[in-house]
């Protein structure tokens, strides 16, 4: 370990520099607009929680959370997600509040172990979470409310894939009856791994039309028809109530008119023994990162002993404000040179315009640095140099200079 | 537009080969040892670049490719969060630990390696704590010069083990050569990769039956 300088932070952890911070700024103001317009209200937890009680209720991995010691020898940990603090808060603070509750947030997570550039080890989500409805309108909401967010940070080219925990659960288990396969069998493709599943298959010495409906079933596809084709291969009830759900849903999309970003993946599980129901995951042209993720985790309210049903979604403002083409341009400011005589006067002018709604910079004019090495071309400059108030756009600059 | 990632070495010839039979016309100036490492062919909708093996999924993962041609050791090791799609079923070969034949568990276990992640796991699964060294090359030096007294590296023929002396004494994977895709680039992408999946696997099949 060298010794550490000056610049440095800890892996993962990263500054935000003021074109980055207003950028963040208004794609969140953006997408907060929307979470209130569909009547979701904004709600705080602490940055540290019990490992006992939100850690292990979290989806994520033990490994993955920052953890430290309170003075009793408690184990703490950084919130590693958001929707786990709520559930507490669910079961605590808001247990008499009438259901359904809609609730939402705009934090910073943190998560260990991620030691390089990309990975962030503190990221900010913004997300809902609709607590006590279990139909397939509320999965409709949260997913037409995403999209809505997507749509407020300025991206046109998106995505969302859908996949069913359930349906792909009852899929493979109408057909391989071995639980640890099934299980085997959806952590390979948790990972990704379709080598692997597919491996997995030929072990198990499972039939050709096995293969070939497992493959129709996994295949990714826009439209309702890929409902229909499994329907046929089914008999199983727990996949045909999935199928009934996700048509129901995606006919409540089409009245909120954003069929056409949608697909279907049954290969999704998201994290594994944490979905109840439907899963879905949005991407965008320019972005080889997930920008959002969510489904229902009806399960996950019984660790704080108040079960309920619930559903909702984060979206990782990290990789929405890479994924955006939203410049975050600087706004329109005055800059009023005096000279210091006349800095009484220079105040009043800046009060009165900021007053109107104008961003103002006071700038004494014998200062060491110049105004014109920062002035921006949408800048306005005004002079007070005892010659009267005079007023200059910067690309009168030279001129300027020749009055002073 | 679709970009792939092509591994320098072992794999590139074989996996050129794969990917013309599939139907690319890429150019023959395209070489492992030509000092250019980009190619794009506009009418085809595809472009092309050489990276170091290790490094096609980290290139991937980012993005920055589609998708990537990769052995699946190095898929161990880097655990990158990437769509494996297909076994290409190229490239054959073992990922084993190696030592001297009258090889006997020393007092404290020292493993020489390219692969510092796979080795810590595999011996961790197999119950044995070992001190794990990692080397960027000429792995089989490692027992002859005395740094370790076992490996943990690619062995395909095992001529090299032969020649320094060594033998296999485990297998820890088998290895093949994998087709990976970025997460984004298969959904957003979704046509161009499954098309693309589709001639591979009818060639690889042929090729098996043959």
């Amino acid at each position: 370990m060298s010794k550490l300088r000056g610049f440095e932070k800890p892996t993962g952890f990263h500054d935000m520099p003021p074109e980055l911070a207003r950028k963040k700024r208004i794609l969140e103001e953006r997408v907060r607009n929307q979470f209130e317009r569909w009547g979701y209200e904004e709600v705080l937890t602490p940055t540290l929680e019990f490992y006992d009680t939100v850690g292990k209720a979290s989806a994520i991995l033990k490994e993955k959370m920052f953890k430290c010691m309170d003075q009793q020898g408690n184990t703490l940990i950084l919130r590693p997600d958001q929707t786990a603090p709520i559930a507490r808060m669910v079961a605590s603070v808001l247990k008499k509040k009438p259901l359904p509750l809609r609730l939402s947030y705009h934090s910073n997570v943190f998560r260990a172990q991620e030691n390089e550039a990309g990975r962030h080890a503190e990221f900010y989500q913004s997300g809902v979470e609709l607590i006590g409805l279990p139909n397939t309108e509320a999965d409709a909401e949260v997913i037409a409310l995403a999209i809505e967010a997507l749509q407020a940070c300025y991206l046109e080219s998106f995505q969302l894939a859908i996949g069913h925990v359930t349906l792909l659960d009852g899929f493979i288990r109408e057909r391989i009856k071995d639980d640890s396969a099934v299980l085997r069998l959806k952590e390979y493709l948790g990972q990704r791994n379709m080598v692997g599943f597919h491996q997995e298959l030929d072990l198990l010495g499972v039939s050709e039309r096995t293969k070939k409906e497992l493959a129709i079933l996994l295949r990714i596809s826009p439209g309702k028809e890929q409902l229909l084709h499994i329907r046929k291969l089914t008999h199983s009830p727990q996949v045909q109530q999935a199928i009934e759900q996700l048509e129901e849903i995606w006919n409540h999309l089409d009245g909120y008119g954003v069929t056409s970003s949608i697909v279907f993946d049954f290969s999704l599980i998201g994290q594994i023994h944490y979905y109840t129901g439907m899963y879905f995951e949005g991407y965008s042209t320019n972005l080889g990162f997930p920008l959002l993720s969510g489904g229902r985790y009806d399960q996950l309210l019984s660790c704080f002993d108040r079960p309920l049903p619930a559903t909702g979604f984060a979206l990782d403002i990290n990789r929405v404000m890479e994924a955006s083409p939203f410049t975050g341009d600087s706004p329109k400011r005055f800059i009023i040179g005096y000279k210091p005589l006349y800095h009484r006067q220079a105040i009043k002018k800046a009060i009165s315009l900021r007053k109107e709604g104008n961003v103002v910079i006071l700038h004494r004019l014998d200062d060491a640095f110049s105004y014109k090495e920062w002035v921006t071309e949408q800048d306005r400059v005004i002079l007070l140099t005892g010659e009267g108030e005079e007023r200059y756009d910067v690309n009168d600059c030279d001129a300027e200079r020749k009055n002073l | 537009m679709l970009t792939i990632a092509m591994p320098k070495g072992r794999i590139f010839e074989e996996a050129l080969c794969l990917l013309r039979q599939a139907g690319l016309a890429i150019p023959e100036e395209f070489a492992e040892h030509s000092r250019k490492l980009t190619l794009t062919l506009p009418e085809a909708g595809l472009s092309f670049f050489l990276a170091k093996p290790m490094d096609v999924p980290t290139y991937v993962e980012y993005g920055v490719a589609d998708i990537g041609i990769v052995g699946k050791d190095v898929l161990l090791e880097e655990e990158r969060d990437v769509y494996e799609l297909l076994d290409l079923q190229i490239s054959p070969c073992r990922l084993s630990v190696a030592g001297k034949p009258d090889w006997k568990p020393p007092l404290y276990p020292r493993v020489a390696t390219k692969y510092p992640q796979v080795a810590t796991r595999y011996f961790k699964e197999q119950g044995q704590q070992v001190e794990v060294i990692h080397l960027n090359g000429s792995i089989e030096l490692a027992p002859i010069v005395g740094l370790a007294d076992r490996i943990v590296d690619i062995v395909s023929t095992g001529r090299t083990l032969k020649e320094n002396g060594l033998v296999e004494l485990e297998v820890i994977a088998t290895v093949t050569s994998r087709l990976i895709a970025n997460r984004g680039s298969y959904r957003m992408k979704t046509q161009m990769i499954t098309f693309l999946c589709e001639q591979l696997t009818s060639v690889i099949q042929e090729g098996v039956s043959v």
